[in-house]
């Protein structure tokens, strides 16, 4: 069968086979429209790769790890990062890349092209993947075609994709997608067109940019907006944009570039061709019958067609669609880079300061009114705090994501995750402040006269003394807690903190870079740096937010206390002591279903978080009191690693935790140390009792529970 | 997830006819396949061998074994969707009082072996079952205990 097809003889298949956008350009096409001329690789070539390859396999099995609807939105973006390289790193079957050479090469001969994503279910009127699948503009050379190609083909599997088709109720599993390969129609203008305004009926919109589109599409180059009466194409409005770059085709890629003088001074499109552009779009409408979102460029004289699509796809009336949320998911480089100013210069400092500012009322010093409204008053401060974390702290993890993928996409290493030992030592604020901790600990144990101060219940001396006290701050631990802490350290034989070699950062860096052609240096450094800065940030985040909870936790603290002794109705307002998180109707590993019949749980795939391998006895941790008897080389179980909670990291032999990830929190803190490290076990406080014998394994992601 | 392992477990029981036996011969590993019918309450295996089988005589002098059973379709799904259980118990010949009610358990199950199974020269074993171990999406392993 047939699987690289001509506009011509899509035209005479389904959207099942050719996908919608391919079929909607092979009708245009054959309408005469000025579309630029394609190949379109049927769903059926799709099919032919994965199952030639043995991909299908694999894909199933990596979504098969867990129930894809229980997976958390961290745990698709790993498993989709490792299907992702699947893709980049499994070559085409011979017989396929032959006949791909052979057709594309007669076709096309040298000239640029884009890939674009062409699937069944794509821009109906119901559903619109626009964006959500990959497109790959300026593809050169037919073995960086054939590469675009696998890329586009991985993106039916990434994170936002997955996410959204499980939103629509669409079956995962049976994906597939038809490619469509354009040639490169490089215009010095670009733009969409609304034939009619998803707000206003009479109205249709224009938006320009210098340039190709993508910049416009994906939201990093403001567009020139006009706003046209439909029945007579009178003008209503133009909106200048503040011109300042474009996307232009550079070497075999796509990129930013100043625009010239005349150009920031300059509307990309005359009165005259916004006209042109104005009519087309009507013309399309006739065409379809219903209105359309087109995209289109300006090629010296010639104005071509590059898409179209109904209205309704990109803007969905239902309103309850959430694919803007799915897009977010995908930030760009300069996105991200403004986010990254935003953390460091405004954002953390901020939450320091609230704490700090805080930190300056001693609850203890308030009347119980005072005391009530102050309660009421740190809470909206730590709301309005956890309101920007949400909003700005969290999209940060994406520095962390553009850059493996990057990272793959440029060097397609067979460990999808090989990145991430580019970002360790990344000067995070958690590992700093352990390091003053362990530094106590080694000096209790090697100095006979600090060791005997800290076993007694003796006062300590005035130096030792403020130490402990700086750490109970910034931990937010008691005093006493702390002690004995340190004192059992200082007592285990052979106590010696988890401490890797410290990796040449710098080494690691340079031989990075050396893997880049000199004129893509700059591009990778740039990619790298905000990796990093993206790693520590999401690292330090928590430890500046949980100060302000502190304060909140220490006025209520205060109120609690005030009112074991005497009951004032207005501070038990505040607290209502019902909502204890007791473990009321908690599961446990072991469940006796009758008086002889046991349930156990041996063995339980989780998500490889950091390599190696451990087996230890289980400390569950619940809450910060637990920690007092954690015992240095037992492996950590935890919900969620808090900052409270870092600092026993270096003790801790292993890391087990529920949420699921590679990035999240505990497993950066975790591969910091070189700790084994599984997330994503469901239920794992419940599952594992203190004092079991468990295995830890890094490297597949399971944990093993020992009971003989 | 523990809901689960008992009713996966029934299933995997009640959907399939056969399973792999592992005896031992002095120290040896030995496999074979028989029919099997589970009780209800799942403590009990039965099947039926000829008494003049290897598994037979490694039964008498070590009546520890192991049985796997599975619904692979052998094809690469399974790494997904496959799920097989691993059984641990002691077996023994069915006592004479309880011989009728174990063999039309058996046979309700295995209609086409009535023959077979009242030959003379056959026995009616069970396995008393101690441990069942289900292994789901490919490494997942849960256990239900019985105890002894």
């Amino acid at each position: 069968m047939k699987w690289i097809l001509s506009l011509a003889e899509a035209k005479t298949c389904g959207t099942q086979e050719v996908g919608g956008k391919a079929r909607a350009l092979a009708d245009l096409t054959a309408a005469g429209f000025p579309v630029p001329r394609a190949l379109c690789l049927t769903v059926a070539a799709y099919g032919r790769f994965v199952r030639q390859t043995g991909l299908r396999q694999r894909i199933a099995m990596e979504l098969g790890r867990k129930d894809p609807g229980e997976m958390r939105w961290e745990e698709l973006w790993d498993a989709s990062l490792r299907i992702r390289n699947l893709f980049l790193t499994t070559p085409w079957p011979p017989g396929m890349e032959r006949r791909f050479r052979q057709e594309v090469e007669a076709y096309f001969g040298a000239k640029a092209l884009v890939v674009r994503s062409s699937a069944p279910c794509e821009d109906s009127a119901a559903a619109s993947f626009a964006g959500l699948h990959e497109s790959i503009v300026n593809v050169r050379g037919t073995s960086a075609l054939l590469d675009a190609v696998r890329k586009v083909w991985a993106s039916l599997w990434s994170d936002r994709a997955l996410l959204y088709r499980q939103e629509l109720k669409l079956n995962v599993h049976g994906s597939a997608m038809a490619v469509l390969i354009q040639e490169l129609a490089c215009g010095e203008k670009s733009g969409v067109a609304f034939s009619q305004s998803p707000t206003k009926p009479g109205t249709l919109v224009i938006e320009s940019v210098w340039g190709l589109n993508q910049g416009l599409v994906d939201g990093d180059i403001e567009p020139d907006h006009w706003e046209l009466q439909r029945d007579d194409l009178t003008a209503l409005r133009h909106r200048p944009a503040q011109r300042e770059k474009l996307l232009q085709p550079i070497g075999g890629q796509v990129a930013a570039a100043p625009l010239d003088k005349w150009q920031m001074g300059t509307a990309p499109l005359n009165a005259q061709e916004v006209r042109q552009v104005a009519k087309l779009a009507l013309h399309l409408e006739d065409f379809f019958g219903t209105p359309q979102d087109v995209e289109w460029t300006w090629q010296g004289k010639h104005l071509w067609l590059l898409q179209s699509r109904p209205v309704t796809a990109r803007q969905n009336a239902g309103n309850d669609d959430q694919r803007g949320w799915y897009l977010s998911l995908h930030r760009s480089m300069e996105n991200l880079q403004y986010l990254r100013r935003r953390l460091e210069q405004e954002i953390l400092p901020g939450m320091e300061a609230a704490a700090a500012g805080l930190s300056c009322i001693p609850p203890e010093s308030l009347t119980d009114s005072q005391l009530a409204e102050e309660i009421i008053h740190r809470r909206g401060i730590l709301a309005e705090w956890e309101e920007v974390y949400r909003t700005e702290c969290i999209p940060m993890a994406h520095g962390v994501r553009l850059f493996g993928e990057f990272y793959n996409d440029t060097l397609h290493p067979a460990d999808p995750f090989e990145f991430v030992h580019l970002l360790e030592n990344a000067g995070m604020r958690a590992v700093q402040r352990n390091r003053r901790w362990l530094e106590l600990a080694v000096a209790i144990k090697t100095d006979s006269e600090i060791h005997t101060d800290f076993s007694k219940d003796a006062k300590l001396t005035e130096p030792l003394q403020e130490r402990l006290e700086e750490l109970a701050e910034e931990t937010g631990l008691g005093k006493n807690v702390l002690r004995e802490m340190l004192n059992r350290m200082a007592q285990t034989a052979g106590f010696k903190p988890a401490a890797r070699e410290p990796q040449n950062a710098k080494h690691l860096q340079k031989e990075y870079l050396a893997r880049f052609p000199q004129e893509d240096r700059e591009r990778a450094a740039e990619y790298l740096e905000l990796g990093r800065a993206s790693y520590r940030l999401r690292d330090d985040d928590n430890l500046s937010q949980d100060r302000i909870r502190r304060q909140v936790a220490a006025a209520e603290g205060e109120a609690r206390r005030r009112l074991a002794l005497a009951a004032t109705p207005e501070l038990q307002a505040l607290l209502n002591p019902g909502n204890t998180k007791a473990g009321n109707g908690r599961q446990s590993g072991t469940q006796w279903l009758s008086s002889t019949m046991e349930v156990r749980v041996r063995q339980l795939q989780g998500q490889p978080a950091g390599p190696g391998v451990v087996t230890a006895k289980a400390r569950v941790i619940r809450e910060a009191s637990d920690l007092a008897s954690f015992q240095p080389g037992e492996v950590l179980v935890c919900d969620a690693i808090d900052p409270a909670m870092t600092f026993i990291v270096p003790l801790a032999s292993g890391i087990v935790e529920r949420r699921g990830g590679m990035l999240i929190h505990g497993a950066i803190i975790a591969r910091e140390y070189g700790l084994p490290c599984v997330t994503g076990i469901a239920n794992a406080t419940d599952i594992i009792q203190n004092g079991q014998r468990v295995t830890v394994d890094g490297y597949l992601g399971l944990i093993v529970i020992h009971r003989d | 997830m523990e809901q689960n392992l008992e009713s996966n477990i029934r299933q995997l029981l009640a959907n399939q006819n056969c399973a792999v036996l592992a005896t031992s011969e002095n120290g040896r590993p030995y496999t074979s396949l028989i029919a099997f019918a589970a009780s209800d309450d799942l403590r009990r295996l039965l099947f039926v061998t000829a008494r003049a089988t290897r598994k037979f005589t490694n039964l008498r002098r070590e009546p520890h074994v192991s049985l796997l059973l599975d619904n692979r379709k052998n094809c690469g799904e399974d790494f997904r969707d496959a799920m097989a259980v691993t059984v641990l118990g002691v077996a023994g010949e069915v006592p004479d009082a309880e011989q009728a009610e174990r063999m039309n358990l058996f046979l309700e199950r295995h209609p086409l072996l009535q023959e077979f199974a009242a030959s003379p020269s056959c026995a009616l074993l069970e396995v008393k079952v101690q441990r069942y171990i289900l292994v789901s999406r490919f490494q997942n392993v849960m256990e239900l205990v019985f105890e002894s």
